[in-house]
């Protein structure tokens, strides 16, 4: 289902284009960000934009959508110029936005959501009445089934994002910006989400879809805009098109997609984990004994939909957070429930949250490059920091991973996504450690690190080192373990090859197909 | 988002341009109560700073403003507010008369080691209490230290009432020490060399502050238990992970945190009046969390904020004695207007200089 059906698109000669950038330019500060874009997006496409990290597309979006304005340029809505100051210039202009972090206020109703801020009235029972004869009509019409009278965070995520979609469509959006849609979604609710856009087209609405997976470029946009350094460096007709290509002009240069690896040669045990359990503090079960060993010199992934125990069982294995039950050896040793400790039984741990956990963004570069190792001998003894030694030890790391800039003293924040997780991979990985568990290793990473790190991996594991790499991309997933678990609520509910196909872990994920014994049919 | 203004931005001129503003406001007060802004400003800065009296009185009250700045900058460094400052200072005066009246007539030489530790003791473990139900109870901290302050208050109304005051004296307070075991006045040492400093307080508790305040840098930015302090306070999550126990933190912090301001006492109690009396701390405790928000939690800019807070209260002072139409309250509105400039409006002209000096760095670059 590569090629998308051309049926639905409006001819591109008569009308004029749903949007028309003309050559839009933003900077921030020396930060050149939007580079004189120009983008026709004709009436009932499908529009994908890709880029790396950093290469402009937040930027881009939100100057249509009104968080930013341009320093130059124009922007035009049907052939008209239209001035966006604000996301509701943008609304008025029929443009909505469904954005990566969802906003809805979780404790209220579909209903409520719907109508927050567009109640057009002191009293919201008439705002109430008006909404739900709109939905329901919406719903027929798009396919877009939810109870609106559901409270929002009883829904699953993917249906969240239907709430969104519909909150856009009640404000009269013709034109839907959709930003990394299916970073939440396991791969049956995006290809829901897929025919819901596909839909939405052939009902004449134009979509703006940002990503950075091209699979889902190629399968469900009608073109492809690529940016590099804030600069569209091509616009492609998807069909004619291919995943390398789109890659290449992204990166500038040829890239790697697969992952180049050798057979795995496995060997001791180093990761024991044994009937492990972890209960929350109101007793919901969040992970529910969970039993794998990961050997030397293999990778061993976690593949799963994000939520569903992933996270709580890294916090046990790592010691931050004591399973309820069950154990963890790393080496033979018991691992206790403190970081520190299980540090130094030779387990390393390359966060999940970069931000939240694997650095104090605050903090100069030096300082996070010891996180973790704040109490080893070699950065001081007694009550003082070793200064001289803290520098040195990050100039190498940042030597070794080529993190940019190579600047020790820089405040963290402000390295890219791509070098912030280099500092951490470096912190973690220098330290040759026997065990490591990595999370999300990729997450918010431009492609050239992508594969940097990726090939760092494949040399830990060549080393013989044993290694536990959880991810919620499937892609990363496939072609880094060796071995494969899913995992669906708190449950390891199977063990596949890496070769096995999409669709059947995509099952196992979303936890259908219990068991998958023995014929590997739903593929 | 932050860190994109050069460091002397940072710590130099927007808090210059938030005391200018304040000064501003202030002298539209001034002008509306029907006298000139320009005779009251020379009025202050001559009490303040021209004459050697005044400016030993300035450095007296900046004495307390360091150590109840560089205790709030402390707390705040593990991402703690304590605002408990006033009571913790005030149950170190407990100590510090205490060990005064034990040994009274012990040289000062002798005492005032065991004082500054019955100081920094008494006040840790006041502080210690609302710390260690924040850390392992979670009751908030804000809360505690704010309520520990009337306790503290109301512990030494019945201590100096019922049991430290002597018999046949009505005023609550204790005995007066004796003339040895005083804290020097720095007028001793300084005034034989040639410059007057009058009748000021100032003592050598300054010398302390000064102590202090390179003690808290190299506490905050050389040590491991500052990279720890540091890490809970801005990260609690990646503190975890990194095996720092943030409730462990969070206690010693407020340790810390309470010994600091516990110092005032000395200043006050052994350095000053000489005995412990009814709100010796003189509100001291709660000027600290102004100073240390203007100085930016750091040391020198804790020393600097103090010494404007000191000018402040001393040129006050001046004023109302001077200008009998600027009451005593109308210095107090000027010192709230440089807390709500300074503190509580810290981050107003901040966007607006981001944006000036982004456009001036793309032009130049």
């Amino acid at each position: 289902m590569t090629a998308p059906a051309p049926s639905g698109s409006a001819p591109p000669t008569s009308a004029p284009p749903a949007i028309e950038l003309v050559g839009i330019d933003k900077r921030f500060g020396a930060v050149h960000a939007n580079k004189d874009i120009n983008l026709v997006i004709p009436k009932g496409t499908i529009h994908g934009i890709v880029g790396e990290n950093g290469a402009g597309k937040s930027t881009l979006m939100s100057i249509l959508y009104g968080f930013y304005s341009a320093d130059k340029g124009e922007i035009r809505v049907d052939g008209k110029p239209v001035a966006i100051r604000s996301s509701q210039d943008a609304i008025a202009a029929g443009i909505g936005m469904v954005h990566q972090h969802f906003m809805l206020v979780d404790v209220f109703t579909v209903l409520e959501n719907v109508i927050l801020g567009a109640e057009g009235g002191r009293l919201v029972a008439k705002a109430e009445a008006r909404a739900r004869a709109e939905l329901h009509r919406l719903e027929t019409e798009y396919d877009l089934a939810v109870d609106p009278d559901a409270v929002v965070e009883t829904l699953s995520v993917g249906l969240q994002q239907r709430v969104e979609i519909l909150k856009a469509l009640y404000r009269g959006a013709e034109i839907l910006i959709l930003d990394e849609p299916t970073g939440v979604l396991t791969p049956s609710e995006a290809d829901h989400l897929f025919r819901i856009l596909r839909q939405l087209r052939d009902q004449g609405k134009t979509i703006i879809l940002i990503t950075h997976k091209l699979r889902e470029i190629m399968a469900v946009t009608d073109h492809v805009s690529v940016m590099r350094r804030g600069e569209m460096v091509a616009h492609l007709t998807t069909a004619e098109t291919s995943m390398e290509k789109i890659a290449e002009a992204m990166v500038g240069r040829h890239v790697l997609l697969e992952v180049d690896k050798g057979p795995a040669n496995p060997g001791a045990v180093l990761l024991d984990v044994s009937g492990v359990s972890v209960r929350d503090k109101r007793g919901v079960t969040l992970v529910d004994n969970v039993s794998f060993q990961v050997r030397a010199g293999e990778i061993v992934g976690i593949a799963g939909v994000a939520g569903n125990g992933q996270s709580e069982l890294i916090e046990a294995i790592t010691g931050i957070r004591a399973p309820t039950s069950g154990t963890v050896t790393v080496n033979g040793q018991p691992v206790p429930a403190d970081p520190a400790k299980v540090r130094d039984l030779g387990l390393a741990h390359v966060p999940e949250d970069r931000h939240h956990m694997g650095l104090v963004l605050p903090f100069e570069a030096r300082e996070n490059a010891i996180l973790g190792y704040q109490d080893d001998p070699r950065y001081g003894s007694g009550l003082m920091q070793d200064a001289g030694a803290i520098l040195k030890t990050c100039e190498t790391q940042m030597a070794a991973y080529d993190v940019r800039p190579p600047t020790p003293r820089l405040r963290t924040s402000l390295f890219s996504g791509g070098n912030q997780q280099k500092i951490v991979v470096a912190r973690e990985i220098e330290r040759d450690p026997k065990v490591l568990v990595v999370g999300q290793p990729t997450r918010g990473v431009d492609i050239g690190a992508i594969e940097f790190i990726h090939k760092r991996l494949i040399d830990l594991r060549d080393q013989g080192k044993a290694v536990l790499l959880i991810s919620v991309e499937l892609d990363e997933i496939r072609s880094l373990s060796d071995r494969v678990l899913v995992m669906f609520a708190g449950k390891v509910v199977g063990e596949v090859a890496p070769s096995t196909g999409e669709g059947e872990i995509g099952l196992l994920m979303a936890g259908v197909a219990k068991d998958r014994q023995g014929k590997g049919a739903g593929a | 988002m932050n860190g994109q203004l050069p460091r002397w931005v940072d710590y130099g001129l927007i808090p210059l341009i938030n005391v200018t503003i304040a000064f501003f406001v202030a002298g539209l007060v001034v002008i509306a109560i029907g006298e000139n802004p320009l005779d009251v400003v020379r009025i202050m800065l001559r009490g303040a700073l021209g004459y050697g009296e005044g400016v030993g009185f300035t450095l007296y009250y900046a004495t307390d403003f360091i150590f109840a700045g560089l205790a709030v900058a402390v707390a705040f460094h593990a991402g703690l507010f304590n605002i408990g400052g006033e009571g913790q200072a005030t149950i170190a005066g407990l100590g510090v008369a205490l060990v005064c009246l034990a040994l009274n007539g012990q040289p000062w030489w002798l005492v005032a080691p065991l004082a500054i530790v019955a100081a920094m003791v008494f006040s840790a473990a006041w502080a210690y209490v609302p710390g260690a139900l924040q850390a392992y109870r979670g009751s908030h901290i804000v809360i505690n230290t704010i309520m520990f302050n009337f306790i503290a208050t109301s512990a030494m109304v019945y201590l100096l009432t019922h049991v430290l005051k002597p018999m046949g004296q009505m005023a609550p307070e204790t005995r007066t020490f004796d003339v040895a075991t005083r804290l020097p006045f720095m007028k001793d040492y300084i005034t034989p060399l040639g410059y007057d400093l009058g009748q000021s307080p100032l003592n050598l508790s300054i010398l302390i502050a000064a102590a202090a305040c390179v003690l808290v840098y190299l506490l905050i930015w050389r040590t491991r238990l500052g990279y720890a302090l540091r890490t809970v306070g801005t990260n609690p999550t990646a503190a975890l992970y990194a095996g720092i126990d943030p409730k462990r933190i969070t206690v010693i912090a407020m340790i810390i945190s309470g010994a600091l301001v516990g110092l005032i006492a000395i200043n006050e109690v052994m350095g000053t009046h000489h005995r412990l009396f009814l709100g010796f701390t003189g509100g001291a405790g709660f000027v600290g969390i102004a100073v240390a928000l203007m100085g930016r939690s750091h040391p020198i800019g804790i020393a600097l904020a103090a010494l404007l807070f000191g000018m402040l209260y001393q040129g006050g002072a001046e004023l109302a004695f001077e200008k009998p139409t600027i009451t005593r309250d109308m210095i107090v509105a000027i010192q709230g207007l440089v807390i709500l400039f300074a503190g509580a409006l810290e981050h107003m002209f901040r966007p607006a200089l981001e944006r000036m000096f982004i456009t001036a760095r793309a032009a130049t670059a």
